[in-house]
């Protein structure tokens, strides 16, 4: 039954992701295309740079867009819902035992060690993102800079900074403010 | 604290609306959830919003979906996990459903991937702003293990593309190995 079917693979792609969001790769090319013929190279290949161009993890896009394919929207559903259930039942068990146990000494001493990585790890992130707008050809030299994004990026954390702006607005008034630029400059 | 159904509503409410703007990886939703959910709302402290940062990232899964586990359970149990989680993966099911449809003269719109490639630079600068604030606080407690932790991660997850999930491991050892060698000039607390 192909909804089974789907279910049991994006159930493998939930459970043995860890690392989030490019670790999940290979996993779902594997389940997808190698295993299951369900998509063909060229159509992960445009599902890829489809989910970087929309909201939501790589692993829920491509679970809608393979089960759509596949079988429908039912596909969908139990792609999506096969996706998260390792997670829902895992992270809700880790989140019970450290909201129970989080005040002992032995646990305490382990966060205090791991607060200021996780600060890194987000910073970490940040600063990939910010590498491939400055310099969208991959290598980084000072001619290849996209300046106007370098311009934007200092006057959105003015705005959040000084201002305290929304964040989101932020997020969608700088894509606005640099579609519009780059088109007058055309 | 609020009535259980109203934090319910505003959890789907702020966790959808997150979810709907969340470009790029998961640490996007989980910088936006911490601004909603410390800074905002006041419902979680900071210090317990990074420990939920880290399991969600140390997990299995999607950390978008992860941290929509972690929040909702600590805010209203069960009942919280599956309200975050639905509303986190509803924008991107109904978002890929549509585009499916007609994929292709959305990938090649020029004005759509201008538009997303600017994002970027506001994304950027919301994790900027995000961390500046959560290292400062750091910075302050002048606590230099936690100084060399956080520079150490920083070396090892940006130039060495080292994997999350061991330098948490990594970190979990040695907060381990500081418990049980007392004695030592740890951090007092």
């Amino acid at each position: 039954m192909i909804y089974l079917h789907l279910f049991l693979s994006f159930l493998q792609i939930g459970l043995f992701s860890f690392g989030g969001g490019y670790a999940a790769m290979p996993l779902i090319q594997d389940q997808v295309v190698t295993l299951n013929h369900w998509l063909s190279m060229k159509e992960f290949t445009d599902l890829v740079t489809i989910s970087q161009m929309t909201p939501g993890p790589i692993a829920i896009n491509s679970a809608t867009f393979v089960g759509i394919k596949i079988a429908g929207i039912p596909g969908a559903v139990a792609a999506t819902f096969g996706c998260i259930l390792p997670s829902c039942i895992i992270v809700t068990i880790i989140a019970r035992l450290y909201l129970k146990y989080r005040n002992m000494a032995a646990l305490q001493s382990v966060l205090s060690t791991l607060r200021p990585a996780v600060v890194a790890l987000i910073a970490s992130a940040g600063i990939s993102i910010l590498i491939s707008a400055f310099w969208p050809e991959g290598s980084i030299h000072f001619g290849s800079t996209n300046w106007i994004l370098v311009v934007l990026f200092f006057f959105c954390f003015l705005l959040l900074q000084k201002w305290k702006a929304n964040p989101i607005l932020v997020m969608v008034l700088s894509g606005i403010l640099y579609a519009g630029i780059s088109l007058l400059i055309e | 604290m609020e009535k259980k159904h109203k934090i319910l509503l505003k959890l789907f409410i702020s966790t959808f609306y997150l979810s709907a703007f969340t470009f790029g990886g998961g640490y996007v939703i989980v910088t936006l959830m911490k601004k909603k959910f410390v800074d905002q709302y006041h419902w979680i402290e900071e210090e317990e919003m990074l420990d939920l940062v880290a399991i969600a990232q140390s997990a299995p899964g999607a950390i978008a979906v992860n941290g929509a586990i972690v929040v909702g359970y600590k805010l209203a149990g069960i009942a919280g996990t599956i309200t975050a989680v639905i509303a986190t993966i509803l924008p991107p099911f109904l978002v890929i459903s549509v585009i499916s449809i007609f994929y292709e003269a959305f990938r090649d719109n020029r004005v759509v991937s201008l538009v997303l490639e600017g994002m970027q630079a506001g994304v950027a600068a919301v994790i900027a702003s995000v961390v500046w604030e959560m290292a400062a606080g750091i910075l302050l407690e002048k606590k230099w293990l936690s100084i060399f932790i956080m520079a150490g991660a920083l070396i090892a997850a940006s130039c060495l593309s080292i994997n999350a999930v061991v330098i948490i491991l990594v970190c979990i050892a040695v907060g381990l190995l500081k418990t049980f060698m007392p004695g030592r000039k740890g951090d007092p607390s």
